[in-house]
């Protein structure tokens, strides 16, 4: 198989946006090809994630619109939905394009326009990916979140804080994100006092609802020279992989273990032969405060039941060990369903070929967790630096 | 409930297993309309069934009715946000049944030959619970409309149980 390399990146402004899927994706894949350099006609696959752009919109078949709009026509299309984590699946199907030698120019575009439904009718959407067992009793996934935290609370005996305290952090990460939906810091005091949504779990536990797009450009590393200056201007997908948990999610043994994230990051992790203390930065599918704590957990980044401590101890503020969600995470930048896993991929490349501006930190070796349904399907990459 | 997707007769007739090989426990395995428990050729329960064991990847063979059954509440939550046609508040729970129970109150098991844990989402008659709490089921008719939310209302059931906490 050939090393793959990402050599361009963008995405649209994140929040409450007046134009529909079809116009979020192509100003994304418009970006992107002028931050990569590369011509549409140069194109030979065309992905794009996308979860449900038919429910929220009735718009469907992007993919052949999107090369349609950005002169791209020939290239072979492909939708990616893996609900939440289209994204994840999407960075796997272009990484897969490029290694198989299928394609020598694939860009991959994600995007969701969700913001003209209601909370109600976005959140059926969403859940509309639940068993019937489960949707029948009006499980949402913020509700199977609400169930996992309180028993991740009484279990380890987490205080409630440590999670309002990952909310108040990766606001704070989004206030130097100029493209995030919440670009200003929450105190502890606002969080622990917002509406109960499900309990223990409060409004600023939980991401917003958006609208927005993100785009990657994935050449074989070895043309990588041909479209850019030099080696510190491009990153090599040294790991991605992905994993399946439980359609039903009250079967799984362990209700804190994403059994997805832990297979797709033992996966990653020995694609790139590498181990979690490797890793330098870290974008995690905050799409709940609990998620943050589950993830650490799953990928090696604490012990069992211990990810709250490290939280607590400020490690993964920008400043400590492992920043975790530089970018804001979902949690302040937004969670348009496609486009997250992609935007996710935009900020660990843009760590790992230090061009995060005031969010930069010291990084060579960048993680990205995508976490689709809750914890059903998930995709984890790693990003290194060429030079 | 309606009678056009519901069997749990063994899979004979015309929706039944065609193989001539063992015979599985179709259709409503799939639905999960019943409280119902499926158990693999190794042993193995999972609610709702599924076409192959997720454990092992073997059929599931036989039934074990839970809509008797007594579980522990595992952890609860009460959702405030509710999409369209659900009860707001909506009281949830994961709850996990006394299998040992179950098995006892069933005929043709041999005891210690089914493996679990057997766990259902549910929701529950009131928010005044705690983790641990014992719970039974109660049926009700209709758990959420029909038709209000995105899902297509004949594509599933509607009818299930609430779990009550249990007065001793």
């Amino acid at each position: 198989m050939r090393d793959v390399a990402i050599i361009g990146a963008s995405m649209t402004q994140f929040g409450q946006r007046d134009v529909w899927i079809r116009e979020l994706l192509a100003q994304a894949g418009d970006e992107c090809l002028d931050d990569a350099g590369v011509e549409p006609s140069a194109l030979d696959h065309l992905y794009v994630s996308n979860m449900a752009s038919g429910e929220f919109e009735g718009m469907t078949g992007v993919p052949n619109a999107l090369a349609h709009d950005l002169g791209a026509l020939g290239a072979y299309t492909q939708r990616v939905d893996q609900t939440s984590s289209s994204g994840g699946g999407g960075i796997y199907a272009a990484w897969q394009s490029i290694a198989s030698g299928a394609s020598d120019a694939t860009l991959l575009v994600g995007g969701e326009k969700m913001t003209h439904t209601t909370t109600a009718e976005s959140t059926d959407i969403i859940a509309s990916l639940t068993h019937p067992v489960e949707y029948k009793h009006g499980v949402t996934l913020p509700s199977f979140a609400g169930l996992t935290a309180r028993h991740y609370l009484e279990r380890f005996d987490a205080p409630r804080e440590s999670l309002a305290k990952v909310a108040v952090k990766n606001h704070e990460n989004g206030t130097r994100n100029p493209h995030a939906q919440f670009q200003k810091e929450v105190d502890m005091e606002t969080v622990l006092e917002s509406p109960i949504i499900a309990d223990p779990l409060r409004l600023y536990d939980f991401c917003p609802i958006t609208d927005g797009s993100a785009a990657l450009m994935f050449v074989p590393a070895e043309e990588a020279d041909a479209y850019v200056d030099d080696a510190e201007d491009y990153a090599i997908v040294s790991g991605v992989a992905g994993a399946t948990d439980t359609h039903v999610v009250h079967e799984r043994d362990d209700p804190t273990v994403m059994g997805g994230v832990v297979e797709s990051g033992e996966r990653a992790y020995d694609m790139a032969g590498l181990e979690p203390e490797d890793v330098d930065v870290a974008e995690l599918h905050d799409m709940f405060t609990i998620l943050e704590f589950l993830q650490m957990e799953g990928l090696g980044f604490a012990e069992r039941g211990e990810a709250w401590k490290r939280v607590e101890a400020g490690e993964t503020k920008m400043d400590g060990d492992l920043p975790i969600n530089t970018s804001g995470g979902l949690k302040s930048k937004g969670h348009p369903l496609g486009a997250s896993g992609i935007a996710q991929g935009v900020e660990i490349y843009e760590q790992v070929i230090g061009d995060a501006g005031p969010r930069q930190v010291d990084a060579d070796v960048a993680l990205a967790c995508n976490v689709g349904g809750f914890g059903n399907c998930v995709i984890t990459t790693i990003l290194e630096a060429a030079a | 409930m309606t009678d056009n997707n519901y069997r749990t007769d063994g899979g004979e007739g015309e929706n039944g297993d065609a193989s001539g090989g063992e015979s599985r426990v179709r259709e409503a395995h799939l639905s999960g309309d019943d409280l119902t428990a499926y158990v693999c050729t190794n042993g193995h329960a999972t609610f709702p069934g599924h076409q192959r064991c997720p454990e092992c990847g073997e059929v599931q063979t036989t039934t074990l009715d839970l809509s008797d059954a007594r579980a522990e509440v595992v952890t609860w939550t009460t959702s405030t946000a509710t999409p369209p046609g659900v009860r707001e508040p909506n009281h949830l729970a994961f709850v996990e049944f006394d299998l040992d129970a179950a098995l006892d109150a069933a005929s043709g098991f041999t005891p210690g030959t089914v493996e679990g844990p057997v766990r259902t989402l549910a929701q529950l008659t009131t928010s005044d619970v705690e983790s641990g709490d014992v719970v039974e089921p109660t049926y009700v008719d209709e758990l959420r409309e029909p038709g209000a939310g995105i899902r297509e209302p004949d594509s599933q059931s509607w009818d299930g149980y609430r779990f009550r906490p249990v007065e001793d």
